[in-house]
């Protein structure tokens, strides 16, 4: 019997992946931290080779993008960049406590842009015949509530029925997108354009216009966080988000709190568009978000579920997009060179994760056995 | 004749991370025997098994077949030197049909599922299966998904065969079945090694047994000239004694009265038939049945996790002697009446417990809706958590580390001690030593009877007949959801109960004796 | 009229077609690759830098070039470019065993940008005013009808008309639809799917499965990119023009519940429901807007009622988006 076999050659696995015991945080963050320094640089090298200028002036030209010429006193490039990370913030912070529930909400992009939608049609068509502090309070309450409505629908079919919440959220933010693009047609007449509005816009502190976005953000961090580690609700998620049965088990009204928790996921997002709407653009098209809701799924998954770390990756990943596309602009690449960085960076540290849940072992010395 | 080795470890040792499963194992099985590998739970048993199947590598060591190095480096591999492992976790798709299942991953020959199916047919009849090969695996008993697994094997013509504690889920009828097919096949010139840790199944049925204790080889001994208490002995390292302590129920009355209770699961098959019982104070009621034959429904049903078609639960509050019905109650809900029911489920950490939270969130479970306050209280949790680690020898870095990372034993002493800290009135638990040592299992088993002197109606599900006879007042057997008798624990055998399981439905009234 | 409708709904869904067959590949092994978008963007556009530069060597005159290169080379690009990103893409998730979801969207916000970063180069490098390249001469080799379509009236028109990637991508979905439920190769990847330990104990090469599904979904993908590009574009790449169909890719798949077969005839409807907007009479073009969101909306009540009705065999491959490590303890 044992002839027949074919003889097999020496073929043992050479590389031999192991489970890591959960290795200490700080060495974590040295490598997640380490990974991006070290893709950042190779992202310089990589328009170093598009450009043909030096690496020193490849960063130079980043910084610039980002800061601007803060030594000349200049700060509005300072406060651009603090818009852009507020924002993005705000869409990953929403999303945080969906994803902590195990809920993939892939729909923040429709469910602000749902938001930002209400607040134009409260500024348009309540901007003339209600006062200032009344309108400014509806758009709030407008926002907040239609982007709750966008979260609340793929949560209720998911608690009723499983059904998958990936792909739904993914499908309505295009219905969203058709939506604004219908109401934009109609307000703009074809042009696709909707002039800003000057009614129901937010204040503006000191003459700065996105401080108010900004201090609204920082306050929803740490409402957020505060939110998540110490209260009840908080508790309730994780324990949903990491087993359903438990949740049963002690009592936990499952379908409450994944529609509870979408609500308040949905109403971030609405206030992350309502903040682009009437605190920043005061005009809406199909691309008001441009996008971000898709690169806040990722910085809150990055950010594992902490928003002060979130704070961190939004900081990383804003400065990479202007800095990338204030590159491509000087060296006359195309904008989507910003695109291509951030892609890049994000598969990276994703790919990092491996290295710090696993190690790998490589074999050696085997002594040779005769068959 | 003399026996030729079929199968040959040396040295061998495997490591997950810092913990050591295997270490130095030396262990030769022949053809034409049975070779029963004993342990303990987390002795290393299937760890070792599992390496010689190509599911894992061995970090040092070597294995040998029929004489010659064989490099297993995976489960393909394994088939080529005619290896089969009856896994004790099915390894079947279950959206795919028997012949689907047998079929998959053979790459010789043509993709003929037809052909197939006759030589399945084939197979089944000459060792006496019953198996329906166009049926799909969700719709499956268990001890059909075994036959499956076993002709699986059979179907690659396997003839070194592995099964990992294959009895588990079989009543002592389909055991003895199980036992006689194999000896069969042993005739046939087959090799078999089956992993266990129950002794009267090792004396019956193999020919020699190898012991293993905390991954560690002890040694091999002939099965016909040993004993029980030196094969114990060889498992746990020292002599001890296997005698619980039972005492007599005290000031028994009803505590929980369960009536006509009729429950369906989700996709309307009935799971809970007509079933009526009572648990009383200070005795503890033992479930027998073969899995998965309405157990856990019971329980859940009885902790308002479980939707009734029909039937009454009672409490009998012991101060007022009011009766409360449960039915269809939320547990939080039956928690504020005050009733003080606690749970140890099967799932510990699926539900029991959440494995990535630490102790002290463990400990919350339980309380942490207590009081008006939107925030969490984490003094009264940390201050149990301490207690139990303490009173209940839990051996932990600290009450901040995930409960995940704690050994099966330990796991289970968190869950059972917040459980019992609630004081409860019904303590209810399901299979609560499986996978435990000895030492952990009696332990458990002491804070039950514990639990008994102090009055609490205990419901206890077991699956080793063994144990049910030795620590209950009265057994209890369900069979497909029917109750098919509640006999005296002191009175009964083994067997008797063993017939209950797999008694027909019709004749389900006439014992009810209970 | 009817026939131009019917028509316009197959070209609009062939991309569909391509992309969710790949999907549906890719699936199968366990993994949902939201990357697809991306995938096909980089499919289109290697397809059209592989033409660019083979109708510059020619010296832009379609007198020079062969129709069989003019065909391979892009179609040989393609593939090359999306199964790249299908390596990216099975790199990450099989072997480092990253999050699936943000794997994808990582990819696919890379593709996008690589798609419209090559594409922009590209329309610099033209310098002409307009913002897109044209490749008209490959389109035209990339087009050729059947000869005896014209002879057969409507019924000609509807089904012998079309570009030979259209064909392509309705074999490639038969194809795929008989591997996957009667062969052996179907078998093994779909249990890899369902439950990959299972697979892996019946000696199935696990990691080569689902590295070989995700790379061959995402060059068939990579191909409804291609073309979109060179048989609905007429060989016009202009950027950010193919817009979302990659999403609606992956919506076909739920709509055609897994199924290759379905996906073909799901593929047309979704085609037509695309097109609807522009063939019923009197719609303003605001109202054009809200019909571009049927397929979407149709997408979500077929994904609520397989939800509902919990059939075992409509569900989606159970380990999906799971990775498998076969040391798990």
């Amino acid at each position: 019997m044992a002839d027949t076999k074919k003889v097999k050659a020496h073929r043992e696995p050479l590389v031999h992946i192991v489970k890591r015991d959960d290795m200490p945080s700080w060495k974590a963050w040295l490598i997640r931290i380490g990974t991006i320094v070290v893709s950042i640089f190779l992202m310089g090298c990589l328009s170093m080779m598009l450009t043909e200028r030096s690496l020193i002036d490849t960063f130079e030209i980043m910084y610039r993008g980002v800061f601007g010429r803060i030594e000349t006193g200049s700060t509005v490039m300072l406060w651009k960049y603090l818009q852009e990370i507020a924002i993005l913030l705000c869409l990953a912070l929403a999303l945080t406590p969906a994803f902590k529930m195990k809920f993939w909400n892939c729909g923040a992009e429709g469910q602000a842009l749902m938001g930002g939608l209400a607040a134009m049609v409260c500024m348009i068509e309540l901007g003339k015949t209600l006062s200032y502090p009344v309108l400014l309070v509806v758009v709030i309450v407008a926002s907040v509530v239609t982007g709750a409505v966008w979260g609340l629908i793929p949560a209720v079919f998911k608690a009723l029925f499983n059904t998958n919440e990936t792909l739904f959220t993914l499908m309505m933010n295009y219905i969203a997108t058709q939506i604004i693009a219908y109401y934009v047609y109609i307000v703009g007449g074809g042009s696709n354009v909707i002039q800003p509005v000057a009614e129901g816009n937010l204040p503006v502190i000191g003459n700065n216009r996105y401080l108010v976005n900004i201090i609204t953000v920082a306050l929803i961090t740490v409402l957020m966080y505060v939110y998540l580690k110490y209260s009840k609700h908080g508790y309730e998620i994780s324990v949903v988000g990491e087993s359903q049965n438990t949740a049963r088990y002690i009592g936990i009204n499952v379908k409450k709190v994944i529609i509870r928790t979408m609500v308040i996921s949905g109403a971030v997002c609405g206030i992350a568009g309502m903040l682009l709407v009437a605190g920043t653009d005061h005009s809406i098209n199909t691309d008001t978000v441009g996008g971000q809701g898709f690169t806040a799924i990722m910085v809150s998954w990055l950010g594992q579920f902490n928003p002060f770390i979130m704070v961190l990756m939004t900081g990383v990943i804003c400065f990479l997009r202007m800095g990338a596309a204030k590159v491509a602009d000087t060296c006359m690449l195309n904008a989507s060179f910003a695109d291509i960085v951030v892609g890049i960076v994000i598969l990276c540290v994703v790919g990092c994760e491996f290295f710090i849940r696993y190690s790998v072992k490589f074999r050696h010395g085997k002594k040779e056995v005769k068959a | 004749m003399s026996k030729q080795p079929a199968i040959e470890l040396k040295n061998i040792t495997k490591r997950f991370g810092k913990v050591v499963a295997n270490k130095n194992v030396n262990l030769t099985a022949y053809r034409g025997e049975i070779l029963s590998i004993l342990g303990e739970n987390g002795s290393g048993k299937t760890t070792l098994m599992n390496m010689i199947s190509g599911i894992y590598f061995p970090d040092e060591g070597q294995i040998f077949v029929d004489g010659k190095e064989a490099v297993i480096a995976s489960p393909k591999d394994a088939f080529e030197y005619k290896i089969g492992m009856i896994h004790q976790h099915f390894k079947l798709v279950d959206v795919f049909t028997a012949a689907e299942n047998i079929v998959l991953g053979i790459e010789n020959g043509k993709y003929d599922l037809k052909r197939s199916t006759g030589e399945i047919r084939k197979i089944s009849e000459q060792y006496g299966f019953d198996l329906a090969a166009e049926k799909k695996i969700y719709s499956m008993s268990v001890s059909e998904k075994q036959t499956v697994e076993i002709i699986k094997v059979l179907y690659r013509g396997a003839d070194i065969l592995i099964l990992d504690e294959p009895t588990a889920v079989l009543t002592p009828q389909e055991t003895e079945k199980l036992f006689s097919i194999l000896r069969n096949m042993r005739d046939d010139g087959k090799c078999i090694i089956i992993i266990t840790h129950k002794l009267h199944e090792v004396l019956s049925l193999s020919d020699r047994v190898s012991v293993l204790r905390k991954g560690e080889y002890v040694g091999t001994v002939n099965t016909a000239e040993t004993s029980e208490s030196e094969l114990t002995e060889m498992m746990v390292g020292k002599k001890i004694e296997l005698n619980i302590e039972r005492s007599e129920p005290k000031n028994s009355t009803d505590r929980l009265y369960v009536n006509g209770v009729t429950c369906m699961d989700r996709q309307g098959a009935t799971v809970l038939d007509n079933v009526s019982f009572t648990a009383k104070s200070g005795e503890i009621l033992g479930i027998a049945g073969i899995a998965g034959s309405g157990q856990r429904e019971l329980l859940e049903s009885i902790a308002g996790l479980q939707h009734l078609s029909s039937g009454e639960i009672f409490y009998i509050d012991p101060k007022t002697d009011k009766k409360e019905n449960l039915r269809d109650k939320t547990p939080v809900q039956i928690r504020e009446m005050g009733v003080r029911l606690s749970f140890v489920p099967e799932d510990r950490l699926g539900m029991g417990l959440v494995g990535n939270m630490d102790i002290i969130d463990n400990m919350m479970l339980r309380s942490y809706s207590k009081g008006h306050s939107m925030f969490l209280q984490r003094k009264a949790p940390k201050d149990l958590a301490m207690k139990i680690i303490h009173d209940l020898e839990v051996v932990t870095p600290g009450a901040t580390t995930p409960v995940r990372r704690l050994s099966g034993g330990n796991v289970q002493k968190v869950l059972v001690g917040r459980e019992i800290a609630a004081s409860p009135t019904v303590l209810m638990v399901a299979y609560p030593v499986r996978g435990l040592d000895i030492n952990s299992s009696y332990m458990i088993y002491n804070l039950l009877n514990e639990q008994k002197e102090k009055g609490v109606a205990i419901i206890f599900v077991g699956e080793d007949l063994d144990v049910l006879v030795e620590l209950c007042d009265r057994i209890m057997v369900i069979g497909s959801g029917k109750i098919t008798g509640i006999v005296d624990a002191r009175m009964t055998t083994k067997e008797e109960i063993g017939l209950l399981m797999t008694k027909s439905k019709a004749d389900g009234k006439e014992n009810d004796n209970g | 009229m009817i026939v131009q409708f019917i028509c316009r709904a197959i070209l609009l869904g062939v991309p569909l077609l391509f992309g969710s067959t790949g999907e549906i590949v890719t699936e199968k092994s366990g993994h949902l690759n939201l990357g697809i978008p991306g995938i096909m963007y980089v499919g289109a556009i290697s397809g059209v830098i592989g033409a660019f530069l083979y109708e510059n060597a020619c010296g832009n005159d379609a007198a020079n070039m062969n129709g069989v290169l003019a065909v391979l080379i892009p179609f040989v690009c393609a593939v090359l470019g999306s199964t790249l990103m299908g390596f990216i893409y099975s790199f990450l998730t099989v072997t480092l065993r990253a999050n699936q979801n943000v794997t994808g969207l990582a990819l696919t916000t890379f593709g996008i940008g690589l798609g419209n970063f090559f594409g922009g180069s590209l329309i610099k490098l033209t310098e002409t005013d307009m913002p897109s390249i044209a490749l008209t001469k490959t389109s035209a080799f990339f087009s050729v009808k059947l000869p005896f379509a014209d002879d057969l009236g409507a019924i000609g028109e509807i089904f012998f008309s079309h570009d030979f990637l259209t064909y392509l991508a309705i074999i490639i979905a038969v194809v795929v639809a008989f591997v996957l439920n009667r062969t052996r190769v179907g078998l093994n990847l779909r249990s890899v799917g369902e439950n990959p330990a299972t697979a892996d104990a019946a000696g199935i090469n696990v990691i080569r499965y689902k590295y070989v599904a995700t790379c061959i979904g995402s060059a068939i993908a990579g191909l409804g990119g291609l073309q979109y590009v060179m048989a609905y574009a007429n060989g016009v790449w202009s950027n950010n023009a193919f817009g979302d169909r990659g999403w609606m890719a992956i919506a076909l798949v739920i709509f055609a519940l897994w199924k290759p077969s379905s996906a073909i005839v799901g593929s047309f409807i979704f085609g037509a429901l695309c097109n609807a907007n522009n063939y019923i009479q009197g719609l303003g073009a605001e109202t054009q807007e809200l019909f571009k969101m049927l397929p979407y909306i149709v997408t979500i009540i077929v994904l609520i009622i397989t939800s509902m009705r919990k059939k075992r065999e409509h569900q989606p491959p159970a380990s999906l988006g799971v990775s498998y490590f076969r040391e798990e303890r």
